[in-house]
């Protein structure tokens, strides 16, 4: 299945369609493209550090990519109720300007496939909030076909809010924590995604069959 | 009950319908659930033609559902098409046998457009194959599936769930047999 792999070319010359159709990069564009393996940026130490983190805990962007029921939970949070734009939360169009990645409820493994691919959109430094049980252990679809139950063995989980489905109160309290944890320096989810990318990609690799993309998602 | 006069000026009750449909397409004993709901057993080469007629003649244009029931003990898929008639409020459910050895069934994505999805799903989750289906053999909500379909009931959906998705420890678990045992029937050895 994946061709593109396999046979040598690196996705800078060959990408692959969803069609399967397997088309090579003109010259120009390849350099717009990247398959590098993610890798560790170490953080800056002392009071540059706090100072960055400081600023990142402040200003987190979510991506709009609700991945299940539970992201019905963040439109009252948006809106004039609970109003997540007073902590400095908003949401925003493209993974390339978010930092926080909420995976709203159950992934389902053709969920799973867009998921990987949008967190390795993001930059640097990003934050993923598993939202609902299901993301914990499966929740009410712990023995389903099609539902993975632990999603911190294919992308790293900074702070999980349990409940079916969590209020947006809970929401809040789960960002107060994840802005504490940015704070402590210890949201180093990125990190150890670029440390044990091996590992991240044999698991993704387990449930997601027809893998026709790169190893490293542009 | 309705009183609804389509169909060339006839009264259209489920009597009236279960009675053209013995005459024209061998339909089996109905299965009258409620005053505007009937079931009805058709032989798999002439449901399509009892759909165009219920459609076309007797005005059922809704497509309510249209699913497969997985029979194992008896060796059968039964495949279930709910038609809805908007001016006389009668659903019809018509159900087709299929063999679970030779699953293939007649498509009718030329009377409602909307059927192949149904189809499209049905081939995913049950491995019904409707040939001339239009994008039949794409996947539909499951990619890259290697095991036997997953609603077939001789799939063990638990036990690939634990294979496959790292369940994590230490989930509590309420079983209504083992809460049933505890709590009503202590003494009774299951």
């Amino acid at each position: 299945m994946s061709d593109a792999t396999n046979t040598g070319a690196t996705a800078r010359e060959v990408i692959e369609q969803i069609d399967r159709a397997r088309i090579e990069l003109p010259e120009l564009d390849r350099k717009y493209f990247c398959d590098e393996a993610p890798k560790v940026v170490e953080p800056y130490r002392g009071i540059v550090e706090k100072f960055l983190n400081w600023a990142r805990s402040e200003s987190l962007w979510i991506l709009g990519f609700g991945t299940g029921c539970g992201a019905i939970e963040l439109r009252p949070l948006m809106t004039a109720r609970y109003d997540m734009y007073r902590y400095g939360i908003q949401p925003r169009p493209t993974p390339r300007q978010s930092s926080v990645f909420i995976i709203g409820g159950y992934a389902s493994v053709k969920t799973m496939k867009r998921i990987v691919r949008s967190y390795e959109q993001m930059q640097n430094p990003k934050f993923v909030m598993g939202l609902g049980s299901c993301t914990v252990n499966g929740g009410m679809y712990w023995d389903s076909y099609n539902t993975v139950n632990r999603l911190d063995h294919y992308i790293p989980v900074d702070v999980y809010v349990a409940g079916c489905m969590p209020r947006p109160e809970s929401l809040l309290a789960g960002f107060m924590q994840l802005k504490l944890r940015i704070r402590e320096g210890r949201a180093e989810g990125a990190n150890e995604y670029a440390r044990n990318f091996d590992w991240y990609k044999a698991n993704q690799k387990q449930i997601i069959k027809d893998w026709n993309m790169p190893d490293y998602n542009w | 009950m309705s009183n609804a006069t389509i169909a060339g000026g006839r009264e259209v009750t489920p009597e009236v319908i279960y009675e053209d449909l013995i005459a024209r397409f061998k339909a089996g004993s109905p299965d009258r659930r409620r005053d505007d709901l009937m079931f009805i057993t058709v032989p798999q080469a002439e449901a399509v033609a009892a759909i165009t007629h219920l459609k076309e003649h007797w005005g059922f244009r809704h497509l309510a559902f249209f699913t497969a029931v997985d029979l194992i003990e008896r060796n059968l898929f039964r495949l279930t098409y709910m038609l809805h008639s908007y001016e006389a409020s009668i659903d019809v459910c018509l159900q087709a046998d299929i063999s679970r050895d030779a699953p293939i069934a007649d498509t009718i994505h030329h009377l409602w457009a909307g059927a192949s999805t149904y189809e499209r799903e049905l081939k995913e989750m049950f491995g019904i194959d409707f040939p001339g289906c239009p994008r039949v053999d794409e996947p539909f909500a499951l990619e890259g599936w290697d095991e036997i379909p997953p609603m077939r009931r001789d799939f063990d959906t638990r036990a690939y769930s634990e294979r496959t998705f790292f369940p994590r420890d230490g989930r509590e678990k309420h079983d209504k047999v083992d809460i049933m045992k505890k709590e009503l029937y202590p003494e009774v050895d299951l």
